[in-house]
């Protein structure tokens, strides 16, 4: 008797169901990014036919992937908290405070390549994870709701951030912007163009696909791992679910709030590490910000999942990177691309719902099915019933 | 049966003929019959999964049924929604409650059916007027304006009732109605009830608690595996023919059992006193200890203290007082985690709140509490999914669990599956001591005769059990020792072989002071 997984939902159901919420989602942004294109004078159709084959261009699909990387890692940051129902708005204070730490302990620090890396970027996750779980011990102690507190270290981070930049750790040099001293080449992610290159055609126009794409694959995995694998991660998301019955079984609230939020930030530290080590090699002005708030969106739109962040990632960088063509050929404001983030996430929400009652009912009818099959047969003492669920179709 | 439609005093507000509902492969309902006569309270009994949710959900307008008539006051009806059924005047109301916590009780009442002046304003005062109208009428005490959320569970209902009232239903449909309330809301209702059948109200009353059944209902009618098996009166019938009806054979008995009680010491309590969120003492000074192979009974009536006692076993209160040793050594300073790894089951007395990971898939359920254990990880770190799914179809099996598999989300069960699995969880990793809170509420009876045989057998292979209940036979049955615990006390120690039901229910309200006496004399 080979145990087979006849009494889930069929696969190709299971699928479907999976894959209806985001479609629906891109289908109905669309629609509505057309509705505000007509509105706004423009013809939707070559906006869209542009912006799709430019984006498809290597370089582009470059940017794309550039773009997805601190968004995927703020995603997971902000997943890491969402699984255990803690919301960490303060990714986006992390991960400033983080990477102008690890840019000036990299500029001071002198280490052999690859540990040289490493040091930076642990003390990147250690800035973010410390500075995450000042909210978690509020928590904790004080019963402060971390999103209060997490705001408010938002803005203590980079208000330290600001004074840092321009009084202590600004080098004066021949350029007018405010920047941390240049990390040394050891200290340096390495591109993969060619990598890349080797499956493709060289990348042009001074493209570099940053090898920090590689750690956000890692963290990744190790998120999936300890999610989906690991006790600890059960407790966290048990305590997520139902944090009572997580108590009962012998899971400690504190405890796992102040787990969550370290890692929650220790990745957070990571997120604007592939800009400091893979383009500008230092911390300044032309740091990008609000990739902390655009996690929260991102883990929105991939239900917390390893994989369902990525794609979300993935069409967030493709619409960032295919944008500006807009603009350059007067198609289209390149903000629509705003609205139809906007939209999708929004979409998505509502869909998720939806498709999650449609299982849920679909789980149900199945599981009375089961009791009721059961109960006609006439002895309830043969346990090989159960064991070898009845394999007709759910539907 | 062909067309008689007369409209008389005899006219049925009700029938429901041959109904049959098939899902593929499964007869859920087997020309089912039902006649329900106008101003009755008529009872409908069946074990879990004997059709009669599939019954009501087919009256309800929710499912189509394959073959069968639905007749209402006389005329055949097809109810494509509940929309529909209400328009006929019947109206449902859940187990579980569907209101809006943080609207008031008045908007609750008119959510989805607001009486409106011109330019679409609601008219509070017509739907005050209306719903206080209402509420004296039937004798159904709310008050309108408070928000739900701080309503008590007795009072939640009368607003659910009262709000199928509102939209006009003539028959009531109650599924199990008592589920959730303690005894005196349970009287409350039943007053109700009878009050609404005065009026020419019909009700129609699903429910498993046979001694409920017998009190209030006028005409009972038992389903099992999807058929109708006896319509009865209850003047007609006893508990225990009830029962047998539902089971389709013999009960098992609970009772006649040799002593098992071994001389080791599992669970000793001393002088534990514990307060609960306002600092309040709600339990004082108990002492008690539970040997191996025994089953100690804790009888008392709810917020006796009972949650914060079972609270600080566990280790999630603190104790202001007192300690707590397990075989032997003390526990005090021990985590949650620490304890349960020591062996202590715990079947918590509310399966949803503290028991279960509803969204989840049943073998995450089934690890929870032992996650750190093998076959569900190794070393106490990795999982292993495989092991564990493996370990909920043994689960499934040995505790007839009836689901799918073990894959299926736990919500997706029926009260009395999820409970047979929080015990089966428990009793499969063979704990030392079990803390069992109110272990059959809310199921049947054939799902109760089997938690008290698994419990029995448990016992003597040396289990020691703390029941934590307010089922008088169930106290009475399995206990060999009951302690009466009262206002955070234990108030008295009685032998479960010579105590009967109605003595024992005298001493958990407090009221017991003569009997006792009598008792030492």
């Amino acid at each position: 008797m080979s145990p087979r997984a006849s009494h889930r939902l069929p696969t190709h159901r299971r699928l479907t169901l999976a894959l209806a919420a985001p479609v629906a989602a891109l289908i109905l942004s669309l629609a509505v990014a057309s509705i505000a294109l007509v509105l706004s004078g423009s013809n939707p159709f070559p906006a869209y036919g542009r912006m799709f084959s430019y984006g498809f261009e290597l370089e582009t699909l470059v940017d794309m992937v550039n773009r997805a990387t601190p968004l995927y890692l703020s995603a997971v940051a902000v997943a890491i908290g969402f699984r255990m129902n803690l919301f960490n708005i303060g990714v986006e204070g992390q991960y400033i405070l983080a990477s102008i730490i690890a840019a000036q302990v990299a500029a001071e620090l002198s280490l052999p390549a690859p540990l040289h890396l490493t040091v930076i970027i642990l003390v990147g996750m250690a800035t973010g994870s410390l500075w995450a779980l000042i909210a978690g011990v509020l928590k904790v102690t004080r019963g402060i709701h971390e999103v209060i507190s997490t705001i408010m270290l938002n803005a203590v981070s980079i208000s330290f951030v600001v004074a840092m930049l321009f009084r202590r750790w600004d080098v004066p040099d021949e350029s007018l912007n405010q920047e941390t001293a240049e990390i040394p080449p050891s200290g340096r992610m390495p591109n993969l163009n060619g990598l890349a290159e080797t499956f493709t055609r060289e990348i042009g126009k001074g493209r570099v696909l940053w090898g920090f794409v590689i750690v956000a694959i890692i963290i990744g995995i190790l998120y999936w791992i300890y999610v989906a694998r690991t006790r600890p991660g059960y407790d966290l998301r048990a305590s997520g679910i139902n944090p009572l019955a997580a108590e009962a079984s012998g899971v400690s609230p504190k405890r796992t709030i102040l787990v969550a939020m370290a890692l929650s930030g220790a990745v957070g530290g990571l997120v604007g590490l592939p800009e400091v080590l893979g383009r500008d090699y230092a911390y300044g002005l032309q740091f990008t910000q609000n990739l902390g708030f655009a996690g929260i969106a991102v883990a929105l739109l991939g239900q917390n999942h390893p994989g369902g962040i990525a794609i979300g990632a993935l069409v967030f960088g493709f619409l960032d990177s295919a944008a500006p063509i807009l603009d350059v050929h007067g198609d289209a404001p390149q903000e629509i691309v705003e609205i139809m983030k906007g939209i999708i996430i929004f979409a998505a929400v509502i869909t998720y719902v939806v498709v999650q009652r449609r299982r849920e009912a679909e789980e149900a009818r199945a599981a009375s099915l089961a009791m009721t099959s059961t109960e006609s047969d006439p002895p309830p003492d043969t346990p090989s019933d159960a064991s070898e669920p009845d394999t007709r179709p759910a539907t | 049966m062909p067309q008689e439609v007369g409209r008389n005093a005899m006219t049925p507000a009700l029938s429901l003929e041959n109904i049959t509902k098939r899902f593929p492969g499964v007869l859920a309902n087997d020309r089912v019959n039902l006649t329900v006569a106008e101003g009755e309270i008529h009872a409908i009994c069946g074990e879990n999964g004997a059709g009669k949710s599939t019954l009501m959900n087919v009256l309800y307008g929710m499912l189509p049924a394959d073959e069968g008539r639905i007749v209402v006051g006389g005329e055949e009806v097809h109810f494509r929604s509940p929309r529909d059924a209400l328009a006929a005047g019947i109206g449902m109301v859940h187990q579980h409650f569907m209101l809006a916590d943080n609207l008031t009780v008045l908007e609750n009442i008119i959510l989805g059916a607001e009486p409106t002046v011109r330019g679409g304003r609601i008219d509070f005062t017509g739907a005050r007027r209306r719903v206080t109208e209402l509420g004296d009428a039937y004798g159904l005490d709310v008050h309108l304006d408070e928000p739900v959320e701080n309503l008590g569970v007795g009072e939640r209902q009368r607003v659910e009732i009262i709000k199928v009232l509102y939209r006009g239903a003539r028959i009531l449909i109650l599924d199990e109605p008592t589920s959730v309330l303690v005894p005196h809301e349970v009287e409350e209702l039943f007053r109700n009830m009878r009050d609404m059948c005065a009026r020419g109200e019909t009700i129609i009353f699903i429910d498993h608690k046979l001694d409920e059944v017998l009190e209030i209902a006028d005409t009972i009618t038992v389903l099992r595996a999807g058929r109708t098996v006896a319509t009865v009166k209850p003047d007609e019938v006893s508990p225990r023919d009830l029962a047998e009806l539902m089971v389709g054979s013999e009960l098992p008995t609970p009772e006649a059992r040799t002593t098992s009680v071994r001389d080791t010491v599992s669970l000793q309590v001393e002088d534990l006193s514990v307060l609960d969120d306002d600092e309040r003492e709600v339990v004082k000074e108990i002492s008690l200890e539970v040997r191996r192979g025994e089953i100690v009974g804790m009888a008392g009536v709810e917020g006796n203290g009972q949650v914060e006692f079972v609270e600080a076993l566990l280790g999630i209160r603190e104790l202001s007082q007192g300690r707590v040793l397990l075989e032997g050594a003390e526990i005090n300073e021990w985590s949650v985690r620490q304890r349960r790894e020591a062996g202590i089951g715990y079947i918590p007395e509310d399966r949803h709140r503290r028991g279960l990971l509803l969204p989840a898939p049943l073998w995450e359920n089934a690890m929870c509490g032992h996650q750190g254990k093998e076959p569900y990880s190794r070393k106490g770190f990795w999982l292993t999914p495989k092991a564990a799914r493996a370990k909920t179809r043994e689960l499934i099996a040995a505790f007839d669990v009836r689901t799918p598999g073990p894959d299926v989300a736990a919500h997706a069960l029926s009260g009395g599956n999820q409970q047979k699995l929080i015990i089966g969880r428990e009793m499969i990793m063979t704990p030392n001591l079990l803390i069992a809170a109110h272990p059959t509420r809310g199921i049947d009876v054939g799902a109760q005769a089997a938690v008290w045989e698994t419990l029995h057998l448990a016992r003597e292979q040396g289990l020691a059990v703390l029941l934590i209940s307010a089922d008088l036979d169930e106290l009475i049955g399995l206990s060999d020792r009951l302690l009466v615990i009262f206002r955070g006390r234990i108030s008295t120690s009685l032998d479960p072989a010579t105590i009967t039901p109605r003595e024992l229910g005298a001493h958990m309200t407090g009221a017991a002071g003569e009997v006792e006496e009598m008792q030492h004399a």
